[in-house]
Formats: structure tokens, C-alpha cells, sequence
């Protein structure tokens, strides 16, 4: 048999002497493996949006909530039953080696009065820690201080669409007045923009307001327990799962729980949520995918084909090689990398094909591409793998002939 | 030893119930350095016989020596090695691959001889200069004449250096003039040392051979020596 170089020599000079046949051969695949590209990556792009919303929410956070509510009527949400005390809060704080900060979160919706306008929005009392922990600079103005939260100052920082809303567009809302409840505050400093969190909420439609404050504006007093959630940031990535078996052996500890009893309390952290909503992406992904693997396989039955044809047209060909010396497998050999070749040609201009219609697509309709190395080598190699399989009928059949009737074939 | 040897030789088609035989016994020995014209009507059975010593087909029975190797027995494959290493064929309509130059025509044998390109480049040229066309080296076939389209497949036969020619009606689809120029040419090569065996069924064509078989229902019914016209003096 001759060498591997010589017969890829001969399928690219078959190949260049019908272009236009070779092209539309291999558009079959260019579309297949394109449309795989396609969709994988806006599976992944979209995945990867939803991570950075979750990860918007803050670096390195275990949430911590109160415990669900056993009565009667069944069993409440998480938070529905208080028991987390502000006292469990501190101890959190100064008593666990894997916690860099802690910050509470309390919510009430509120309207809220500026000069020009009312909006309801949500009143979250917190304390500055929040701030570091969510990773949420402001954008203009500065954060209330901890001398803000220890003297119960009526100050608050506002995110932007509050802001927008509040005072609408050219006006600085920094040391503007705005009423909560009757009480006046003076807004500090504006936030960034966060954007949507992976609920889909808007997470700048929001007023932080010192927790002293809220205490004594929105509670009418001070509780023993914590009326919301607490955010915990981890000292580091991987500390994480530490901190999270910390709190939870802490909380049990403080709120006397026997070792056959459940928690009163639930924590969770960002990788459980982001796993969560990921895996309805994927199943997505993976639906259309198939779709696209499909129009794949069109593809390869469009290669067989042509190769078929092309068979049939080249049998005096393929008669003269043989009466030259050509060996069947040389004849096997020459048809199959053709079709190699074509799908392989195939698969890469469709990996082009599908990462540049994507990109061109993705801005207009506001999705986001990430394509992945590893999608790229398996969509050539099933592409690859096409042409094998698609070609090797074509290139049998060809390398059977008897040279006798192949070079009478007319 | 004789270059061709062919013992008893049959070939019997088979279609359905019916038996056909294209040869029986055939017993024929080619010298080296022969120049071999076969005769017959059509259905004589000298096709199946060109194919048989073309080793494209197997006989059905007998025996067939080529270069001293028994050839009749053996595998697709090995017919194919002997084909590309003891045998070139011309063939009545040129057989060319399309739209591929001469020059690479010349060279297909040589691709599967497994002859590296520089080398395969070399003695193709050297080739086509023996047939007179080293300057259409570049020329698709579409571009040639019939008389150098058979040139180029003749190139093409002896650029392996093959001790035997075969030629079926190699003059059959060209015009008098030119046929007299192709069979002067295989009588030059004939004269430089290849053996060169043809088929054809017009006389003037078979009187440039030394030797003439005449086949009859697939049997050999004369077999004789003849003299070569003197070409120099033509």
C-alpha cells in the first residue's frame, strides 16, 4: 500500500478539481458542526451569566437563615420560624477562625419620599461589613460608617435604580433628603450597578439604611432574633465548606440541639445555588444539541452520497489505477480520506462558521457565547468520525470493482 | 526461459446454466524481446486472452508463467504488484486520467511503485521524451491529439521499465497516418529490448509484428513468423 502523505495527496487534488462539489458536500457538515458550536456555546455563555449573577451576589458567601417553622399548619419556609439571635450573630463573627465578616440583611418595602417623587422600593438595614462582603463599592458619595450604625444616624446609601427613580436623570442624589416612614434620612452615597440577581430581581431597586436605624425606624425597637438573613464571607474560596461546618456546629452548639435532633436554622452557599439553576441550562443545551448532532449526521449521509456519485463517475479511474498496480486498499484508502478530508475541512470551517454567527447574533439579541476548547475537539473529531463512517461504504465499494469492467465502465 | 508461458489454458464464462468457453487449451510461449500481433474475429476470444496475460483476470484452468512466476492462482493483490512491476498496458481509447497533466499521467504507475517524487518527476519526463512529448509535459489530455494521447499511455506503459507491453488495438481509434507513427514507435521499443504483445484485427496493423497468432473460438489456429518491415528505409 502507499503511504498515508501520498493517498492525501490524491483526495486533495480529487477534492480541488470539483470545488464547487466538495463545498456543498462539506456545507452539510459546516452546518451541522456549526449549529453544535452554536448552540453549545450560547448553553455555556448562558450558564456562565447565570454563575456571575450568583457570584454578583458576593465573593465567598455562606448564607446563613433562621429555621423553618413546624406548627400545625405544616412546615414554613426558611426564616419563617426566627432563630438566629444577634447574639448568635457575634459569636459568629469573633469566635470562628474561617469567617472574614459577617453583616445582617433585613428587608422591608417601603415607600419612600423625595422631593419630586414616591417610589416603593425595599428599606435593607445592614451594617457597612455588608458592603465588603457583597463586593458593592458606591459610585458616588461614600458608605455610612460604623459610627453611622453605632449612633443610629439617620444616613442611607442608594442603589441606582432607586436612584433613578427617586430623583430621575441630572440630579445628584448625594446629600439629598428622602422620607422613610416620616423620618428623614440623607442620602450618602450611590452604589454601583449590580444588576439582576439569578432570581431575575433587580438588586439595584434598594435603600441600605444603618441596622441601628432600621431598629429604631422600621422595627419600633430592638428584637432578640435576627428578622432576616445573615451574609458570612469566608476568609477564602476554599474555605468555605470550613466555615459553613463552623457555623453550623456553633449555631447547634449555642441553640443546644441534641445530636438526633435537625438544625433550627439553614445555611447555603453560592455553589449549591449556581448547581441549581445551571442544571436546567444544561438540559436545554443538551436538547438542542442533539438537534444540531442531527443535522450532523444529515451532513454525513450528504458526504456518502457524493462519494457515491463520485464513485460511479471515477470507476474508469479507478480501473486505470488498478490496471497500473494499484492495490484495492490503495483504492479503499483514496476514497475514504477523501471523505475524510471533506468532513474533516467540514468540521473545521464549521467550528468558524458557528463560533462567527454566534458572536455576530449575540450582541443583537443580548446572549452571551463562551465556547469551549474541549466542544471545539469533539465536534471536530465527531466530524472526523462522519467522514469514516459515512465514507467507508463509498470507499469499499469502489475498491471491489474488478478492473476488467472498470475500464470498459463508460 | 521464455518470458510468457501459457499450459493449457481455458477460461470458461459461466451465465446461469450455461457454460461459455473463451479459451481452451491455449498453449503459447513468448521469448523476450517479441513483438507479438494477435489476430482473430470478434468473440475469438483474444480479449480474454490480453486480459489474462494483462493479469486483470484469472484463467479457469492451466497454468500461466510470466517471468518465470506462476500468476495464475494468485490474489487480487498480487496480480496487482505484478501488474505495476512486469506489465504495461495501452489501451484503445488512451485510458488518460482527465483533466491531469501528461506528465502525471506518466507517474501514476510510479505512485504505486512507491517511488519517491523527485525521482517519479525525473523518469516521467525521461519517458515522455522517448515518446517525442517531452514538450506537452504540462498538456491535460482534452489538449492532445489522439496520436499523443496514445503516446502519453505508452510513456506511461514503459516509464516502469516493464518487461512486457500490452497493447489492445493501441491504433483502433486513430487515423492511418497516425497509426503508422504508434507502431513505428513500438517497434523502436520493441528493438531497445521490451517484449511488446498486441491485439488488432487489421492486417496492416499485425504486419509490423515478427510473429502473428491467429484465434479461432478460443483456440490458437496459427501461430507465425514473420518478417518486420525495414522502417529505416520507409
Amino acid at each position: 500500500m502507499i503511504s498515508a502523505g501520498e493517498t492525501l495527496r490524491l483526495a486533495a487534488r480529487a477534492l480541488r478539481r470539483n470545488k464547487l462539489r466538495s463545498f456543498l458536500t462539506a456545507l452539510g457538515i459546516i452546518i451541522g458542526v456549526g449549529a453544535v458550536i452554536f448552540m453549545q456555546s450560547i448553553g455555556e455563555g448562558a450558564k456562565a451569566r447565570v454563575r456571575d449573577q450568583i457570584e454578583s451576589a458576593g465573593t465567598n458567601i455562606v448564607m446563613v437563615f433562621s429555621g423553618s417553622s413546624q406548627g400545625p399548619g405544616g412546615r414554613g419556609g426558611a426564616g419563617s420560624q426566627p432563630s438566629i439571635t444577634w447574639e448568635d450573630l457575634r459569636a459568629i463573627q469573633t469566635e470562628l477562625s474561617s469567617v472574614a465578616a459577617v453583616a445582617p440583611q433585613i428587608n422591608s418595602s417601603q415607600p419612600v419620599i423625595s422631593e419630586t417623587n414616591t417610589w416603593n422600593t425595599q428599606i435593607t438595614g445592614t451594617t457597612p461589613d455588608y458592603f465588603t462582603i457583597r463586593n458593592w463599592p458606591v459610585s458616588d458619595g461614600q458608605m455610612f460608617t460604623a459610627s453611622d450604625q453605632a449612633s443610629a444616624a439617620k444616613n442611607a446609601v442608594i442603589g441606582q435604580t432607586a436612584a433613578q427613580n427617586l430623583f430621575g436623570p441630572g440630579v445628584d442624589p448625594v446629600g439629598q433628603i428622602i422620607r422613610i416612614r416620616d423620618a428623614p434620612f440623607t442620602i450618602v452615597g450611590v452604589l454601583d450597578t449590580k444588576g439582576q440577581n439569578a432570581m431575575g430581581q433587580d438588586q439595584d431597586d434598594v435603600v441600605f439604611i444603618p441596622m441601628s436605624a432600621f431598629q429604631t425606624r422600621m422595627q419600633r425597637g430592638l428584637g432578640k432574633f435576627v428578622p432576616g438573613r445573615i451574609f458570612v464571607s469566608a476568609v477564602s474560596p476554599e474555605a468555605i465548606p470550613r466555615a459553613r461546618q463552623e457555623i453550623t456546629t456553633l449555631l447547634r452548639e449555642r441553640h443546644r440541639i441534641a445530636a438526633d435532633q435537625e438544625d433550627d436554622f439553614s445555611t447555603s452557599t453560592m455553589a449549591e445555588m449556581t448547581s441549581m439553576l445551571t442544571s436546567t441550562q444544561e438540559t436545554v443545551t443538551l436538547l438542542l444539541s442533539s438537534i444540531a448532532l442531527v443535522s450532523l449526521v444529515v451532513g454525513g449521509i450528504g458526504v456518502m452520497n457524493i462519494m457515491l456519485v463520485s464513485v460511479t463517475e471515477r470507476t474508469r479511474e479507478i480501473g486505470i489505477r488498478m490496471a497500473v498496480g494499484a492495490q484495492p486498499a490503495d483504492i479503499m484508502a483514496q476514497f475514504l480520506i477523501e471523505a475524510l478530508v471533506l468532513a474533516a475541512i467540514g468540521g473545521a470551517l464549521g467550528v468558524l462558521f458557528g463560533w462567527g454567527f454566534g458572536h455576530l447574533l449575540a450582541p443583537r439579541f443580548g446572549w452571551s457565547m463562551e465556547t469551549r476548547g474541549s466542544i471545539v475537539i469533539a465536534a471536530l473529531a465527531v466530524s472526523a468520525g462522519v467522514g469514516i463512517v459515512f465514507g467507508i461504504y463509498p470507499a469499499r465499494k469502489a475498491s471491489r470493482l474488478d478492473p476488467i469492467d472498470a475500464l470498459r465502465y463508460e | 526461459m521464455a518470458l510468457i508461458e501459457l499450459r493449457d489454458l481455458g477460461k470458461i464464462y459461466h451465465s446461469g446454466e450455461t457454460e461459455f468457453a473463451a479459451l481452451r487449451d491455449v498453449n503459447l510461449q513468448i521469448e523476450r524481446g517479441e513483438f507479438v500481433a494477435i489476430t482473430g474475429s470478434s468473440g475469438s476470444g483474444k480479449s480474454t486472452l490480453m486480459n489474462i496475460l494483462g493479469c486483470l483476470d484469472s484463467p479457469s484452468k492451466g497454468s500461466y508463467l510470466l517471468a518465470d512466476r506462476d500468476v495464475a492462482k494468485q490474489s487480487r493483490i498480487e496480480l496487482a504488484r505484478v501488474r505495476n512491476e512486469f506489465i504495461g498496458f495501452v489501451f484503445q481509447n488512451f485510458n488518460l486520467l482527465a483533466r491531469t497533466s501528461a506528465a502525471e499521467n506518466v507517474e501514476l504507475p510510479l505512485i504505486y511503485a512507491k517511488v519517491p517524487p523527485a525521482e517519479r518527476h525525473r523518469r516521467a519526463k525521461e519517458a515522455l521524451e522517448r515518446v517525442g512529448l517531452a514538450h506537452r509535459a504540462g498538456h491535460h489530455p482534452s489538449q492532445l491529439s489522439g496520436g499523443q494521447q496514445q503516446r502519453v499511455a505508452i510513456a506511461r506503459a514503459l516509464v516502469t521499465s516493464p518487461p512486457l507491453i500490452l497493447a489492445d488495438e493501441p491504433t483502433g481509434n486513430l487515423d492511418s497516418a497516425t497509426s503508422i507513427e504508434i507502431m513505428k514507435l513500438l517497434t523502436a521499443l520493441q528493438k531497445s529490448g521490451m517484449t511488446i504483445v498486441f491485439v488488432t484485427h487489421e492486417p496492416d496493423i499485425a504486419a509490423y509484428a515478427g510473429r502473428k497468432l491467429l484465434l479461432k473460438d478460443g483456440v490458437v489456429v496459427s501461430d507465425e513468423r514473420q518478417k518486420q518491415p525495414d522502417l529505416e528505409t520507409t
